[in-house]
């Protein structure tokens, strides 16, 4: 039992907290421009299979990692575009539309997978991403490592949240993305293009989702496996809600989700077996649903989130 | 750009737009062989002679079609109320759980008391999982595609749980399956020598009676309403929440005769590779059938055509069976396109 608790207490804890939340917070900070300008993407787990897949590949066929995450962002960005076609100007269901990226993404990065590695059964490794360490910060006891000992791509994930944050609230760009997802007529009124504006911020999400996907690739597991996003992307559609659309709200919710995450592997070992690994494995997917249970009272949805948008129309 | 909603369209209109988006599906998957380094005409050739080729590949491609009309049909079911069950992956392993739980000898009935009885029972297990995110939705205003798709994951962690514990196979080499079910609990072949089984059959009642409940019944008339405006229907005096729940229910209880005539009719046992994704190529199917009931069974045995054909192809061609999953999915994308355009048209301006 003490033992239980004193997991709570070890640098190599959090270290692993704040590395399972990178991907995440890209990955929700992504859905969470999407959806601000009205715009459920659930092409999410496709584009973050995508993503992990060109950022391998880059690396593996000589780019260097940060080209590997550009062309990430740019696989991911085109999926956006597409989606985008389909659900914006065209109004088509975003929910068809988003499974159906999913499955493209996620078949045609098998595909491509298949066709430059014909016969191989365990995927090759690359170099990947290497920790950081921020000197002085990085010594402070516990926390230190966790937060200043990481890979840069961690780094930037904390950026992002920063960023978007910033661009939604203190910027007249932010003003129009977020007009467009709760009063699109309002934003047509000022002469803006609803249509562009959630065009951009589908493909800018998904870019981001892309770039959560090459951090397993390229900053945790140095290598490209089927299943490897194993319903991250589902999670992220959860942190979205939990955090109220809001990007700080939803940071702390993706690293309370890795700490529990975290958590558990660690609570796997005590327990020795005594308890069945898959009841662990389950409690992220649990604990998903119930947050989106416990939310959904005090859910402000955006306003035109999933309603198509055509101009002239009351 | 602008939509314009079309008058009622007609039925070549109906029928063209459908097949050009399978024409363009076809134009982009040439394309990736292209890309592969194979000829998309002999490659698309060997798919079709692999899915229907001979009497052989023919009943194959019907046996893979079985999973997926039971699926497709759970989909456009939930589909046609806006009840976007995701699921139908969870709902299906749910039915397999039942089909060995109650077919490996705990029940000793002769097959045509056990083999229906399976099947109600596995319907109302399939039913209780989707019944879950139906309450979320209707209650508490929970998106029910994330829960849905949720739950896919925490149902085959469950099957994975069991299959290591209380279901395990003790003769099974330690290897993570069931036992295989007891002959009455079979489904028997329909032409011997062949894997073509009454599972087949089955699903072909199951669509015409969907057909006949979604066309012919007030519960079907009510599910229609609520999915084409929900704020009319209830304004109509239809309880909403009601027919969702029914919906649910229906949807659910399909998509588990999926699982359990995988089990009791191809593969006797519970393993974690049962459904390669079943129950989202259902998604593909029901849209594809532009959620007609009828129309899925023709869309499932499409699909199962290209699925079984790519395999063939892989083997000969070199081109990997993926391309299956790319023009499934491509499919889906152009479908719904074409859906759209056989209903509005596009001004430029």
């Amino acid at each position: 039992m003490i033992e239980a608790f004193e997991i709570l207490f070890t640098a190599s804890f959090w270290v692993a907290a704040i590395r399972i939340a990178s991907p995440l917070i890209f990955a929700t900070m992504g859905e969470l421009i999407c959806e601000r300008a009205g715009v459920l993407n659930l092409g999410i787990e496709g584009i973050m299979v995508a993503g992990a897949f060109a950022g391998w590949l880059t690396v593996y066929l000589g780019g260097d990692l940060w080209t590997g995450v550009a062309i990430a962002a740019m696989a991911g960005a085109m999926f956006g575009l597409l989606h985008a076609t389909l659900t914006v100007p065209l109004g088509l269901s975003q929910h068809v539309v988003g499974i159906g990226i999913t499955l493209l993404a996620t078949s045609l990065t098998y595909f491509t997978y298949r066709i430059v590695l014909p016969e191989v059964t365990s995927p090759p490794r690359i170099a990947s991403f290497q920790p950081l360490p921020v000197p002085v910060l990085s010594e402070i006891p516990v926390l230190g490592p966790a937060l200043f000992n990481q890979t840069p791509l961690t780094y930037l994930a904390f950026v992002t949240v920063g960023v978007v944050a910033w661009v939604l609230y203190r910027t007249p760009l932010g003003l129009a993305v977020r007009a467009a997802g709760e009063n699109p007529s309002a934003v047509e009124a000022q002469g803006i293009s609803v249509t562009a504006i959630r065009t951009g911020a589908v493909m800018a999400g998904s870019a981001l989702m892309a770039v959560g996907g090459a951090f397993l690739t390229m900053s945790a597991f140095n290598s490209f496996f089927f299943e490897m996003i194993n319903g991250r992307g589902w999670i992220c559609i959860a942190l979205v809600v939990f955090g109220s659309w809001r990007p700080g709200k939803a940071l702390l919710g993706a690293i309370l989700f890795a700490a529990f995450d975290a958590y558990q592997v660690r609570l796997q070992q005590i327990t020795g077996g005594a308890v069945p690994y898959q009841l662990f494995l389950m409690m992220p997917f649990v604990l998903s649903i119930l947050a989106l249970v416990v939310m959904s009272r005090r859910a402000a949805y955006p306003k035109a989130l999933m309603i198509p948008y055509q101009k002239g129309e009351r | 750009m602008r939509l314009e909603p079309k008058p009622a369209p007609s039925l070549a209109t109906m029928l063209a737009y459908p097949i050009g988006a399978m024409a363009a599906t076809f134009v982009i998957s040439s394309l990736l062989v292209l890309a592969a380094g194979a000829s998309p005409f002999s490659v698309f050739g060997l798919v079709a002679k692999g899915a229907a080729g001979s009497q052989f590949a023919l009943l194959e491609t019907l046996t893979r079609a079985t999973p997926l009309i039971f699926t497709g049909l759970a989909v456009a079911v939930a589909f046609r109320a806006k009840l976007w069950n995701i699921g139908a992956e969870a709902q299906l392993y749910a039915g397999a759980i039942i089909t060995v739980v109650l077919g490996t000898g705990l029940l000793p009935l002769p097959a045509p008391i056990l083999i229906p009885l399976i099947m109600v029972v596995a319907m109302a297990a399939g039913a209780l999982v989707l019944l879950g995110p139906a309450i979320l939705k209707t209650r508490f205003g929970v998106d029910e595609v994330v829960t849905t798709l949720l739950f896919n994951f925490i149902m085959l962690l469950f099957v994975s749980m069991l299959l290591e514990g209380v279901l395990k196979d003790p003769m099974g080499m330690g290897w993570p399956q069931s036992q295989r079910v007891i002959a009455e609990a079979q489904l028997p072949r329909l032409i011997p020598r062949t894997r073509l089984h009454l599972g087949f059959l089955i699903a072909l009642v199951a669509a015409v009676a969907v057909w006949v409940i979604m066309k012919k019944t007030t519960l079907g008339y009510e599910m229609r309403a609520v999915g084409h405006n929900p704020e009319a229907a209830r304004f109509a005096g239809i309880p909403v929440n009601h027919v969702l729940m029914k919906t649910a229910l229906l949807s659910g209880g399909l998509a588990a005769l999926a699982g359990f005539s995988e089990v009791a009719g191809l593969k006797g046992n519970l393993t974690l590779d049962l459904s390669p994704g079943f129950g989202y190529t259902g998604i593909v199917v029901a849209m594809l059938a532009m959620l007609n009931p009828l129309g899925v069974v023709l869309a499932a045995i499409f699909v199962a055509g290209i699925f079984v054909g790519a395999d063939a192809m892989s083997r000969t061609a070199g081109v990997p069976s993926y391309i299956a999953q790319v023009m499934v999915a491509t499919s889906l994308l152009t479908m719904v396109v074409a859906i759209m355009l056989t209903r509005f048209r596009v001004r430029w301006r």
